[in-house]
């Protein structure tokens, strides 16, 4: 049997199932005879002390696994386990009520995250998933289930359950778990960020996986394809064995290349770059072989909070990424925010099309007290290492003209106050509208680079809503409409002495990457985990024959087509796979 | 005893100072509790003062009754004017 899902981490990961016990117990009710009361608080008031004592251990593993930012989510599940008005008010209710502990404990659990889901603070509803954590806990503690016997287990178990919580996760051991598959989840859930952290292959999103199989069935999680095998033919788990060797030997390979340059066979350089959202993923980055940031998103820095960020927090943020990065060019992103990305203290209207909407810097045109406060923050930043800055969502000339108007007077107040900044720092744009890709020659004579965002461009391009997953099959990258634009960006560019970064994630795709290097792509930014296989797959093309292959695919029709046919041309890009 | 604060914390009551608050009073004998709009919670819980959902800017009452009263209500009012997160 084969079930699809959401590939949520990389990898491949082969074992029996183990099947993770949810909180979906049966609670049955039971009156208490009055003698027996004491005896039921004191089996409760045992449980909650050994969940403490757990949690002390989860505490103390998940920071040092993940830092004390991840364990802070623990030191309040223990505050929970420690407090009056929840821990109290069931003990209370015990003794008034003469009810079993487990009973009066899920009627007390339920007020509260009805409480909390029904607030209008999404910090305050995702409490609720903490205390459904917390009493899980205590739920199992009181009918003797063991929550995680994984240290009974031999050999690499595949982790299924109907969803993973932060505590959960945080205890998975790597040595043990090959990989793990939930019913529930989406890429960006809590669950998958973190088996990306851990380097643990996931699928999540598989609907009732977790109903289905049971122990003793063995399992291989693709985490590449996002699929799941459940008891699988011997051929296809020797299939699989082999495909997870090479890719751990590929991995081995791969790392050899973190201080390598990006360099083709016949030795033309082109940089690989990383997408970052704040200081910490810098590090990383760096460490990860970047040879730059190709896109730092700074709406990060405005999300998740109740008011604007600082000047002097901004430029906090900006001047460690600078510096982390050293000599190597930091690309910062003025806010791109709107649209589905929205902030709560700024009351923006609802919109009936919010990709067509009010966003990035149609908003900070209007905004300039926003804008001008972050522009003031990158100058300032500017001193401190190679900073260039670039506008999303330029559709016309004179958007970018009167961006540029506001640079400058914060320039000239900048200079007038004595704060010193770069005043050589390269402005360029990103090329996301087909507007701007069209008339790319007439930006050019304007900008110092470009940056191709494709996730826009291609969903600009086809009218297709890449969230809609009915009309999935127009969201294509190499569809030629798109590629055609592409080259029209480059050779625009490159007419006037410009240089083309690209940010999308088309960027880090190995089946597109010969082709944008035919086409002439500069600068190729993309997310960490793909730019040492971008890496290793560039330096095994020549310059010379990509530009042949890009040349026959711009003669071509259709994406599929365009797909096979480069795949064919550069048998290698198997091999990254 | 009680005293009028104003919270100045950019984030309010949130995670962090939420957690510093329990512990503080959870150190006194006597009953602390924080008023917002004629909404009363228990200091001593942290799921109390979370649902209370205090913001920057928000006035609210610290009320302290019992043993070492006086010594609880000057010590919650100094940390919640001083909370930084």
């Amino acid at each position: 049997m084969e079930v699809k899902g959401i590939a949520a981490a990389a990898g491949y990961g082969l074992g029996y199932v183990f099947l993770l016990q949810d909180a979906k117990v049966e609670v049955v009710r039971k009156d208490l005879p009055q003698d027996a009361i004491e005896t039921e608080v004191s089996r409760f008031e045992g449980a909650v002390r050994q969940a403490i004592s757990e949690l002390e251990v989860v505490r103390q593993t998940a920071s040092e696994k993940m830092g004390e930012d991840a364990a802070a989510i623990f030191s309040a599940h223990i505050m929970m386990l420690e407090d009056p008005e929840y821990i109290g008010a069931i003990t209370q209710k015990i003794r008034q009520t003469s009810v079993n502990a487990e009973s009066v404990l899920e009627e007390v659990t339920r007020e509260f995250v009805a409480l909390f889901e029904g607030m209008d603070n999404e910090y305050l509803r995702e409490r609720a998933a903490d205390l459904k954590d917390v009493s899980g806990r205590l739920l199992r503690g009181l009918l003797g289930i063991k929550s995680m016997s994984l240290a009974d287990s031999k050999g690499e178990v595949i982790l299924c359950a109907h969803d993973l919580t932060p505590s959960d996760t945080a205890q998975l051991d790597r040595s043990k778990v090959a990989g793990f598959v939930t019913n529930v989840g989406g890429r960006t859930s809590h669950s998958a960020i973190m088996a990306r952290t851990m380097g643990i292959p996931a699928v999540v999103g598989l609907k009732d996986i977790a109903d289905k199989v049971q122990p003793g069935d063995f399992l291989i999680v693709d985490g590449n394809d996002g699929k799941v095998l459940v008891n699988p033919p011997e051929a296809v788990i020797e299939e699989y064995r082999q495909k997870q060797a090479k890719a751990i030997a590929r991995k081995n390979e791969f790392e050899k290349l973190l201080n390598e340059k990006s360099v083709t066979r016949d030795g033309v350089h082109v940089e690989v770059a990383a997408n970052i959202g704040n200081p910490d993923d810098a590090k990383s980055a760096a460490n990860g072989g970047a040879e730059g940031v190709g896109l730092y998103r700074t709406e990060f820095l405005y999300m998740g909070r109740k008011e604007l960020p600082s000047e002097e927090e901004q430029f906090k943020a900006y001047k460690e990424v600078a510096e982390v990065f050293g000599k190597r060019p930091v690309v910062i992103r003025t806010l791109d925010i709107g649209g589905d990305k929205e902030l709560s203290y700024l009351e923006m209207p609802e919109e009936m099309n919010p990709f067509l909407g009010y966003r990035a810097i149609r908003l900070c045109l209007d905004r300039t007290d926003i804008f001008k406060t972050q522009l003031r923050a990158i100058l300032r930043a500017s001193s401190f290492g190679n900073i260039k800055m670039m506008y999303p969502m330029i559709a016309t000339l004179s958007e970018l003209r009167a961006a540029n108007r506001i640079l400058a007077e914060v320039k000239q107040e900048l200079t007038g106050e004595n704060i010193s900044f770069n005043a050589q720092m390269e402005v360029g744009i990103m090329v996301e509208i087909p507007a701007a890709a069209v008339l790319a020659h007439q930006f050019a004579k304007e900008v110092d680079f470009f940056s191709i965002g494709t996730n826009d461009l291609v969903q600009y391009t086809l009218a297709v809503d890449r969230m809609n997953e009915k009309i999935s099959y127009l969201y294509q990258p190499l569809n030629p409409s798109v590629l055609h634009l592409i080259q029209n960006v480059i050779t625009a560019a490159h007419n006037e002495k410009k240089w083309v970064g690209m940010c999308g994630e088309m960027a880090g795709d190995l089946t597109a990457i010969p082709v944008l290097l035919g086409m002439g792509l500069d600068e190729f930014s993309m997310s960490a985990s793909s730019m040492l296989p971008a890496r290793a797959l560039i330096r095994q093309l020549s310059k010379q024959d990509m530009v042949s292959i890009a040349k026959a695919v711009l003669e071509m029709d259709d994406a599929e087509a365009i797909r096979t046919y480069v795949e064919q041309r550069v048998p290698v890009i198997a091999d990254f796979k | 005893m009680e005293k009028k604060v104003v919270i100045t914390n950019p984030t309010g009551l949130h995670a962090r100072p939420t957690a510093i608050l329990v512990q503080k009073a959870s150190s006194f004998p006597c009953s602390v509790s924080i008023v917002k709009e004629g909404k009363k919670a228990n200091a001593k819980s942290i799921m109390n003062i979370m649902a209370l959902g205090v913001k920057q800017h928000d006035e609210v009452n610290v009320v302290t009754e019992g043993d070492q009263e006086a010594e609880a209500l000057a010590a919650i009012v100094e940390l919640l004017e001083n909370l930084k997160d």
